[in-house]
């Protein structure tokens, strides 16, 4: 079935075709979908919307599934080789006084291992699904400022390579993903690692904030007509809470990373205490994005979770409403508990009191999602696949991180188990849990859009159970060998404190572990090249993805649909009903207002350019060079300058037409 | 599921069997303020493993009970959703009064712990160092300031106040049998009251990364009867016992003549530094090189030929020194008890 066969034109209440089909000069307009064979629609849209050919062409890609499917295999890259420093982290700490990796090597590790899979891995990679998935979602054409979409690829590869550079180098950051002064700072830093850490987190963050840019545009003005707020999928909402967080978490960092950075190159005293700095202001800073950090990674997975389950439990999720006000609930929350990450630092105690009990409210609404997940399972016997059983295995193991998460929001107790083993497990129960395991559930299922192809159900169930045994053998004992007094971040420790048994049963999980995502890369190769051929639909989900073939078309959609329902394809069986009237000639997308979704303006949307790639090239460039000098940040701006100057050429067309 | 967990679970305690007879373990308590927290981390490990059940319970029921599957996605029985939002709404309800509960007896068991040192009478300033602890013993008559690194000796019993603070990065103080931890900051003083209940020694660490020897940062607190204490402290303010037999004197000698004397302090001779651990009373301490070997006369010869082999990247430099040299020094350091 291709998306033609889904669509066919309905009539539209006249004030909406009036508005959808404009009121413009005849001399500025072109042929219009309006009326027209799907044939030619087809072959109109395939030449207006295409990557042009070559490597020219690849590289000035704007397509959303381009960049999306880049993103998506760079990110899985880093997490292979942050997986492979844990290995070696793990073989290390298998017995005590183990000579293989010394401190140098093993604190660079650590480190490597903790800004790759924050910010190489898991921000990008929910990003990366988001770029992917939520054009589609909403039924537009492409996101909103591609070229701002393709040039946030460009920065964030430039950035992971620089930092992976420099790991090979030998000069990769060694002062923790977290880099608190005066260990990073000028006295006690000797050398550009700590510099390296600093300008890497530019590079992610920048990418990362254009991401959020985007979505928020794309979610807010180019949803398909009648896809008011209450019908916008789980999983859009997720974005967009995710991408508000964004915008105001990452500057934080930025901040912080600045600062050090102005203080290790250019001599200023913003942390050192002998000269009236601080070193605290570093973590109130750092965690003021550090906390919410980790909701960026986390609300993109529920919105994953809420996309899963009703499609296997055959019935819209329970309590959307509800669903939509805990994310929305978590977002502001998640700038409120920063400072249970600093209970240890001796701050006064009826002040650390208040942040236990702000990181204790932020679980009442993660038990919303989680009691309304649950709820929307228990009407019938649920579908049993792959993407469902990740989903399970992120209840067992999320459900596990929360809770022990309550338990470190208590200021006397956190003071047991801070900086131990326990919040090791901790964190990796919620990230992994959290996160990776939907994401591989999300895998499962979203990959036949991907690709057109379905990955295997039986790998895929052996990869479950390996994931889910591995995890937990890694894992849950760390519980227990924090409590028994073992510190974070030592690359070895003494014999005769009884830690080593417990530490070689982690490490064969951790290997576990790691072998069930070598099996997952099989499953995904073996997919792509064999896997059974999809169709549209093979879940028989109700989002407009669904709605168009598999891989979709570099228009997404032939006609633009309109949504009538939360779960628009379990609405409209037969035939999605669809607006028209965009021209066929020009990249052309239909802007809707806000709260309703009425069809407001039609907008260009910007063609293939090979200037985000060489802006990319001039702006890592210049972070780059600002490690070495701060004239860099003079020397950088004229190129930077030019490229801008290129991207932003004036293109002689027409403003937007209503 | 449940029987990997369950599978999980036993082998976690087979081993735990094994490691909770360490000396320094949060789950072994040996004062006041571990016994509380031990108390409140079993509370809240027993009730969040009561809520994990019941979640993993609710999860299994529509798998194992096997209603029968919907056909139409669309078609909802408002009278069960109905139902179901009232039973979201208690459970949503009984989190939040779990989470009431959970954050009072958490300020409660903050103020116990508040009320712990307030009577203190002794009051020790631990300095955090890369990668050793200065512990200095405050007195109000100057004479009975007492500087040592490393090992902290307590009066059992007692309540002690330390002043914690660094002059270099920030580390953190860890003692788990006897108390959470506390951050070491430059430019700040952070103060954690600490009493074992009986005479012993605790041992702990730094719990915040500092650098390259971060894991080889150990502390000992040994608790002590009343009597003894008081001892152990006139002991240590008297200067270094002189050396005795010909080795040790060219040792002495060797010693003030050699790089070591810029950086340690030997009380009763001319060697004064202080950016190093002071060796008036060395060899009474159980460890060298803040916990990574143990005092004998081999670890000593082996920590000052080879310190970067030991603890690579320590500040502790390769003093060149011939066979005859190390042994002398060795023999000088071996009798300051």
């Amino acid at each position: 079935m291709s998306s033609a066969d889904l669509t066919s034109e309905r009539d539209l209440p006249p004030e909406r075709e009036a508005t959808a089909k404009g009121d413009v000069a005849p001399e500025r307009d072109g042929p219009r979908d309006t009326g027209m064979d799907d044939a030619s629609l087809h072959r109109w849209l395939a030449r207006t919307w295409r990557t042009p050919p070559g490597i020219i062409g690849a590289l000035s890609s704007v397509d959303h599934k381009v960049v999306a499917r880049r993103y998506l295999i760079t990110a899985f890259v880093f997490l292979c080789l942050g997986g492979l420093n844990a290995v070696a982290m793990r073989i290390q700490l298998s017995g005590p006084q183990r000579g293989l990796i010394g401190p140098d090597l093993y604190n660079q590790l650590f480190t490597m291992h903790g800004v790759t899979m924050m910010f190489l891995f898991a921000v990008p990679i929910v990003q990366a699904t988001g770029i992917y998935l939520v054009p589609l979602m909403v039924g537009s054409r492409n996101i909103a400022f591609p070229r701002l979409n393709a040039f946030s690829y460009w920065i964030y590869v430039s950035g992971g390579l620089f930092a992976w550079v420099s790991f090979a180098l030998s000069m990769a950051p060694d002062v923790g993903w977290f880099a608190y002064v005066p260990l990073s700072g000028p006295e006690f830093g000797p050398g550009k690692r700590a510099d390296v850490w600093a300008q890497m987190i530019t590079y992610t963050e920048v990418s990362s904030l254009a991401v959020a840019v985007a979505t928020i545009v794309t979610v807010f003005k180019q949803r398909a007509p009648g896809m008011s707020l209450d019908k916008i999928p789980l999983y859009v909402w997720a974005l967009l809470v995710t991408s508000f967080v964004v915008v105001f978490a990452m500057p934080a960092v930025m901040i912080t990373s600045t600062f050090l950075i102005l203080d290790r190159l250019v001599g200023t005293h913003i942390f050192n205490p002998a000269e009236g700095g601080d070193a605290l202001l570093f973590q109130h800073l750092f965690w003021f994005f550090g906390h919410p950090e980790v909701y960026i990674i986390f609300l993109p997975a529920t919105g994953m979770v809420s996309a899963i389950i009703p499609a296997f439990a055959r019935r819209p999720a329970f309590g959307h409403l509800g669903l939509v006000l805990s994310l929305i609930a978590v977002g502001f929350l998640s700038f409120g508990l920063w400072v249970h990450h600093m209970f240890a630092t001796g701050l006064p105690k009826l002040g650390a009191s208040f942040f236990t009990a702000s990181s204790m409210l932020i679980a009442i609404p993660n038990g919303v999602q989680i009691f309304c997940w649950l709820a929307t399972l228990w009407d019938g016997r649920p579908v049993i696949r792959t993407p469902l059983l990740f989903v399970f295995g992120f209840f067992f193991i999320f459900v596990i991180g929360g809770l022990t998460g309550v338990m470190l929001a208590s200021v006397p107790l956190d003071l047991q188990v801070h900086d131990t083993y326990f919040v090791v497990a901790h964190f990796h129960y919620v990230l992994i849990g959290g996160s990776v395991f939907p994401l591989l559930g999300a895998a499962y299922f979203w990959f036949p859009k991907i690709t057109g192809r379905m990955m295997s159900e039986r790998l895929g169930h052996w990869h479950f159970w390996l994931a889910f045994i591995g995890f937990n053998a890694a894992f849950f004992p760390m519980h227990l060998v924090g409590l028994w007094g073992m510190p974070r971040r030592v690359y070895t420790y003494p014999a005769e404190l009884g830690w080593g048994n417990i530490n070689l049963f982690i490490t064969g999980g951790a290997v576990l572990f790691f072998l069930s995502f070598v099996l997952f890369t099989l499953n995904l190769v073996h997919g792509a090249l064999k896997g059974a051929p999809a169709g549209d639909n093979p879940w028989d989900a109700g989002t407009l993805e669904w709605a168009t073939s598999s891989p979709p078309p570099s228009y997404n959609f032939a006609r633009i649909p309109i949504v009538t329902n939360v779960e628009p394809l379990w609405a409209e069986r037969e035939v999605l009903p669809v607006a028209t009237g965009l021209r066929v000639d020009v990249r052309e997308l239909l802007i809707s207002t806000v709260a309703e979704a009425h069809p407001d303006i039609r907008e260009k949307s910007a063609t293939p350019s090979i200037w985000p790639l060489f802006a990319a090239i001039a702006v890592g460039g210049t972070f780059l060079y600002s490690i070495f000098t701060p004239w860099a940040i003079v020397w950088g701006a004229a190129p930077i300058a030019i490229t801008l100057i290129g991207w932003f050429w004036p293109k002689d067309t027409p403003e937007d037409e209503e | 599921m449940k029987r990997l967990a369950s599978m999980a679970f036993a082998a976690a305690s087979v081993l735990s069997l094994q490691g909770c007879a360490g000396w320094q373990s949060a789950l072994d308590p040996k004062g006041p303020a571990a016994s509380e927290l031990a108390w409140l981390i079993w509370f809240f490990t027993g009730l969040c493993a009561v809520v994990w059940v019941l979640v993993m319970i609710a999860l299994a029921a529509p798998v194992l009970m096997r209603p029968p599957r919907r056909t139409e996605p669309l078609v909802l029985d408002a009278g069960a959703d109905h139902r179901k939002l009232r039973v979201v709404a208690i459970a949503v309800g009984l989190t939040a009064a779990i989470l009431v509960g959970l954050t009072l007896l958490s300020f409660f068991a903050n103020r116990t712990l508040a009320a712990i040192g307030s009577d203190a009478a002794l009051t020790i300033r631990v300095t955090g160092h890369q990668w050793w602890w200065e512990v200095r013993y405050e007195d109000a008559t100057p004479s009975r300031i007492l500087t040592t690194a490393n090992e902290i000796h307590i009066p059992a019993g007692e309540p002690v106040r330390l002043l914690l603070t660094s002059t270099d990065v920030i580390h953190s103080f860890w003692v788990p049998s006897l108390a959470g931890k506390l951050d070491l900051i430059p430019g700040h003083i952070n103060v954690l009251d600490i009493k074992a209940d009986k005479p012993g020694t605790y041992r702990g660490q730094c719990a915040e990364f500092c650098g390259a020897q971060h894991a080889n940062m150990g502390t000992f607190i040994i608790a002590e009867p009343r009597a003894k204490f008081d001892a152990w402290w006139n002991d240590q303010l008297q200067p270094a016992a002189p050396p005795t037999g010909d080795e040790a004197k060219a040792g002495a000698d060797l010693f003030l003549k050699r790089p070591c004397v810029m950086c340690h302090k030997i009380g009763g001779t001319p060697a004064g530094g202080t950016v190093a651990p002071d060796l008036t009373h060395v060899a009474s301490r159980r460890t060298l090189a803040a916990g990574s070997l143990t005092m004998s006369r081999g670890n000593l010869a082996a920590w000052i030929a080879d310190p970067q082999g030991i603890k690579p990247g320590s500040h502790m430099p390769v003093v060149e020194l011939n066979g005859d040299e190390l042994n002398a020094i060795v023999a000088y350091l071996e009798g300051l008890k």
